[in-house]
């Protein structure tokens, strides 16, 4: 008897298949993006309190009019000059700061725990002003705490951060949440926003 | 008559194809992996701002977005041109979002609900005067975790 092979499946149309899924997956696909600058809202408070008071000196103000023309403490300004701006502001060091590397300008802040940002435009301000003023004074915040960071426990602020959120991190985060939330206290976030001004 | 027949010489022999569906799935998977199906259809522009010191978002059953934005070209007949907020898959009014909150929060387990995060994914030209209503509704909603959901990028190309 004639041995009988088995006949070979032709594969050729396999590639045929293979590019049908491709094509479908690749006009579903979007990167999406999931990343952008997290902050926290203020509660709505009731009954309308008094601030509590606080010295000029204290106050970083800056301001976005409606031309997305940007004014920090009274002074026009570039904004690649503003994140230099806030760190000199933020890292004075007036008094009762003792790892304030500033030039402890009397006119300027009293120390990073006292330091307000003071944020605020109008409501034809655009969107992508505000985002690049926020992006910027993050940027003075982030700047200041890496080195904070690094001089107590020699890693920077962000990676350190960002071992506190990676799932696969096996070191300690017990101790981590305690060293990220040391250098959060040296440089408080302080950043308020003021409701938009009316222009008329 | 020679037992050893000459070859044919001059002909190329035919490429192989055999691989090539290998390489279609290798591709085919990158895609299958990469693929994050969109779960709204966007009835909006949506070019987001670029930012660089960004912090990922984390567990994404926790987020919920709001988009915000002129109405794109096939819509702007029927809505007009002026920004508008759009949540799921239709366009709202600043007075929707409290509901929409208080529903997604509704359906998602009760251990969870302090950690959701609001993306908020706004257009760069939006004016800021609806951002500002939005992040109202969203104070009085109690949702005081948000995102601004940016592109990763040098901030300074947003003012070109």
């Amino acid at each position: 008897m004639a041995k009988r092979s088995a006949p070979e499946v032709n594969a050729g149309s396999m590639a045929d298949i293979a590019f049908l899924l491709l094509i479908f997956f690749l006009v579903t696909t979007t990167i999406e993006t999931d990343a952008g600058l997290n902050r926290k809202l203020p509660p709505i408070q009731d009954e309308p309190v008094d601030p509590p008071p606080l010295k000029k000196k204290n106050i970083f103000q800056v301001l976005i009019n409606q031309q997305n023309d940007i004014l920090v403490e009274e002074r026009e300004m570039e904004l690649k000059d503003v994140r230099q701006a806030a760190i000199d502001f933020l890292d004075n060091g007036g008094s009762g700061c003792d790892y304030c590397q500033g030039k402890a300008d009397p006119a300027s802040s009293d120390n990073p725990n006292k330091a307000v940002i003071l944020l605020q435009q109008t409501r034809e301000t655009d969107y992508s002003t505000y985002i690049a003023i926020q992006n910027e004074l993050v940027a003075a915040y982030n700047f200041l705490r890496n080195r904070e960071a690094n001089r107590l426990f020699g890693m920077s602020f962000t990676e350190m951060e960002a071992d506190f959120n990676d799932a696969q991190y096996n070191g300690n985060k017990d101790q981590l949440e305690e060293k990220i939330k040391t250098v959060r206290d040296l440089f408080p976030l302080k950043l308020s926003e003021a409701e938009p001004k009316e222009s008329n | 008559m020679s037992k050893f027949k000459k070859k044919k010489s001059g002909d190329l022999p035919a490429i192989s194809t055999a691989s090539l569906p290998d390489i279609v799935f290798m591709l085919l998977f990158f895609f299958m992996v990469a693929t994050v199906m969109r779960e709204n259809t966007l009835m909006i522009e949506n070019e987001l701002p670029y930012a660089d010191q960004v912090e990922k978002l984390q567990k994404k059953d926790l987020v919920m977005y709001i988009y915000a934005g002129k109405p794109s070209a096939r819509y702007q007949k029927q809505f007009g041109t002026e920004a508008r907020i759009q949540l799921n898959d239709k366009f709202a009014d600043v007075s929707d979002i409290k509901q929409f909150i208080i529903e997604e929060r509704g359906s998602k387990r009760e251990e969870l609900k302090n950690k959701l995060t609001t993306s908020l994914k706004v257009d760069g030209d939006t004016n800021m005067g609806l951002v500002t209503d939005i992040k109202y509704e969203l104070r009085r909603a109690e949702a005081y975790r948000i995102n601004y959901t940016t592109k990763n990028g040098d901030a300074s190309q947003n003012l070109e």
